[in-house]
């Protein structure tokens, strides 16, 4: 057994899930080798796909649950059905997908979204993609969109994805990740060659539709020198009664002078818990946008990371969070600078209301190598009502003093006479506390596309019915 | 039957009161004007008749077209059609003046807007009040000058055409091509609709290019004194202090 200091422990716990690698107790979780097999059979992976997860599994069974951030003590592991499937195969034509799950999408807007431009969809069901297309003139510039099991079948891309699945998010970073290794299934591969700059998003739709089930889609995207991605990733789920997990992966690749903005807005059933891990290694003069709106989940644990490679890389990170009754959302994000002249900025909003608990959660670090390094980061908080809770845990750690570092923090609630002011112009207190709220939350829709945004005030207004009495 | 009743009303915030049994009304299409010395309980009136929660009515009633409005709330006065005009309007940041002004339109109508046609509309009334058009799609007053929030709340005046407007000091702090700037935005609002002003002011300037039907002089939360436009020419030679027994403004 490995000890660590008291300050090393409380250094690294904060952000990351790492834990001692202790013989732990928690194996009791319903997951055992011989379903691993058979997932690994039944997808017909690789041998070595095979073994990282058998690998994976291992190391989830070592390490201890998440004890620094929101109790995850409601998820029993053991209901956790880990891979269902759906009864569709993949569909590139819309016609062929069957008439329930097609109503579905239709409901998530998905196939309007299409048509309206958007470049391509893929659609999850369970865990299994049903849906799958992307536009030709897409496919044309050589941009690979597809699900990764196949993508890992074609020997054109399964050196590449071999040599980068989990490379940046490795098992052994905590125990969803390992828990991920192990089960992961379906998800996205998009590969956008050298120079290629796609003018129209890249849509995906995520969607848990079974009772107890898990959601661990595996997003793998790699943006060759100078090309230029927007990739938007939407997640919903139904409500269920029993607790759900979702332990998603997201790894960029962001190549010299590439760009990549990643959108997601996540409007999880209220059950559910968000273990999620997102992570973009960005090289000399490349960029990563996160635009990111954490809605749903019982429990959220979410703090993509940047981590600054090369020369002039830079990161910019757009999010709101907005925590309801029940709701413990611990959202943030991290940067890591890693070479010199990088920038960073961080610009955060949350909302609490009905007793909701929002935390704010950055770390930034600066290496010794980063001269001439720039970041800031700003979180404004707003708290809707007595009984609601909002903390800033922000931590920065600056290995030299060539840079320049900036943190501002602010926490406030509804003025009662903007409030007024509001219902003087004809508003009920609802409409003008719900109008408030979507001011507040402007800067995020504003980076957003939009059809996002509308979907994001929709679910502001939402979220704000019965918040007044 | 006047548009506005105010009868005998009494009102305190927290414990303090502030209004004692005032009595007045305004009818339709009329100019009132309520002046008075700081602290006399001008603006307690205007927020209370647009139903401030913070105001406590402790005494009388607040007709409007024959319907008792004293317990109702501002968003449903304001829908009747009364509209304040305030002096220290609120930021709200990260809504436009735009999409505010489109919302509350369609509060008080009742119905959506066409974009086309509120753009239209939004535009002719921004040139009244020599607005710069770049100021629809600011943060509703995040950032303005003391003049432009002024204007900013007289262009809401044009645009919802309320039948009762309450001007609660909307002269104060601007220089003379500002007041001339709202008088003309004032006029233009009469012109349009009709409706009845409650100009409140401890100044006279704004007054100049309107024509007054009355005026209602109060001190120490009381009316004292009534009159016509005659009254307003009488304070601008003699001030409040014989009207009140007091000190000049």
């Amino acid at each position: 057994m490995r000890q660590k200091t008291q300050v090393a422990d409380i250094d690294r716990s904060l952000y990351d899930f790492r834990y001692d690698e202790d013989a732990a107790d928690f194996l009791n979780s319903g997951i055992t080798p011989e379903i691993i097999r058979e997932i690994s059979e039944e997808k017909n992976d690789p041998e070595w796909m095979r073994e990282f997860r058998l690998k994976s599994l291992e190391i989830y069974s070592r390490m201890k649950m998440p004890v620094w951030g929101p109790p995850v003590d409601g998820l029993d592991m053991r209901n956790i059905v880990t891979y269902i499937r759906p009864k569709s195969r993949m569909n590139t034509d819309w016609n062929n997908v069957p008439a329930h799950i097609k109503e579905t999408f239709e409901r998530l807007g998905i196939p309007q979204a299409e048509r309206e431009s958007l470049a391509g969809v893929g659609a999850q069901y369970d865990s299994e993609l049903v849906y799958h297309n992307v536009r030709k003139e897409v496919a044309q510039s050589g941009v690979v969109y597809t699900d990764l099991e196949s993508a890992m079948h074609d020997p054109k891309y399964a050196e590449i994805i071999r040599m980068h699945f989990m490379k940046l998010v490795p098992p052994g970073d905590h125990k969803f990740a390992a828990l991920h290794g192990a089960v992961w299934s379906g998800g996205s591969f998009v590969y956008v060659p050298a120079g290629v700059k796609l003018e129209i998003p890249l849509q995906s739709y995520f969607r848990l539709n079974a009772k107890g089930a898990g959601q661990f889609e595996h997003t793998l995207i790699i943006l060759e020198e100078n090309s230029d991605l927007h990739f938007i990733e939407g997640c919903s789920a139904p409500k269920y009664y029993e607790a759900g997990l979702h332990a998603g992966c997201v790894e960029l690749y962001v190549g010299k002078g590439a760009k990549l903005r990643y959108s997601t807005i996540e409007n999880w059933s209220k059950n559910m818990y968000n273990l999620n891990t997102k992570r973009a290694l960005v090289e000399e003069g490349g960029r990563i946008e996160w635009v990111s709106g954490s809605f749903g989940s019982h429990v959220s644990y979410l703090y993509p990371m940047s981590i600054l490679n090369g020369r002039g890389a830079s990161a910019e990170f757009t999010g709101i969070t907005f925590a309801g009754e029940g709701q413990n959302l611990d959202t943030g994000a991290k940067i890591v600078h890693n070479a010199p002249e990088t920038s960073s900025h961080i610009d955060t909003k949350s909302i609490s209301k009905s007793g909701g608990i929002s935390t704010f959660r950055s770390a930034v670090t600066v290496h010794e190598n980063a001269v001439g390094s720039r970041s800031s980061v700003s979180c404004e908080s707003l708290m809707l009502d007595g009984i609601s809770r909002s903390d800033t845990i922000p931590a920065m750690d600056i290995r030299t003093d060539k840079c320049d570092i900036g943190h501002e923090a602010k926490i406030g609630r509804i003025s009662d006479d903007a409030v007024f002011y509001l219902m003087s112009r004809g508003m009920d207190e609802q409409a003008a506390r719900a109008m408030i709220v979507s001011g507040f939350a402007g800067n995020v829709s504003k980076e957003l596309p939009l059809e996002y945004a509308v979907e994001m005030n929709n679910l502001i207004r939402l979220e704000m019915t019965g918040a007044v009495g | 039957m006047a548009l506005l009743t105010i009868e005998n009303l009494s009102v305190a915030i927290e414990d303090k009161a502030l209004l004692h049994g005032v009595s007045m009304e305004v009818g339709s299409g009329e100019t009132h004007v309520l002046m008075g010395p700081n602290g006399a309980g001008k603006s307690t009136l205007g927020f209370t008749v647009m139903g401030s929660p913070e105001y406590k009515v402790t005494g009388g009633k607040i007709l409007f077209d024959g319907a008792d409005i004293t317990a109702e709330s501002p968003d449903k006065r304001a829908k009747r059609g009364i509209f304040l005009s305030f002096q220290n309007p609120v930021e709200i940041p990260g809504i436009t003046l735009s999409d505010f002004l489109r919302s509350a339109l369609e509060q008080v109508e009742g119905e959506r807007i066409k974009l086309w046609a509120f753009k239209k509309q939004l535009k002719a009334a921004m040139d009244v009040l020599q607005m710069d058009a770049a100021y629809a799609e600011r943060d509703l007053n995040v950032g303005f000058s003391g003049g432009e929030k002024k204007k900013a709340e007289i262009l809401q005046l044009l645009m919802l055409k309320p039948r009762l407007a309450i001007l609660d000091e909307t002269d104060s702090g601007l220089d003379v091509d500002a007041v001339r700037t709202v008088s003309a935005g004032i006029a233009a609002y009469r012109e349009s609709c009709g409706g009845s002003l409650l100009i409140i002011t401890h100044n006279t300037k704004i007054l100049e290019a309107l024509q007054i039907d009355r005026a209602h002089i109060i001190a120490d939360g009381r009316i004292v004194r009534e009159g016509g436009a005659e009254l307003v020419a009488e304070i601008n030679a003699n001030g409040f202090e014989h009207l009140t027994g007091k000190g000049a403004i």
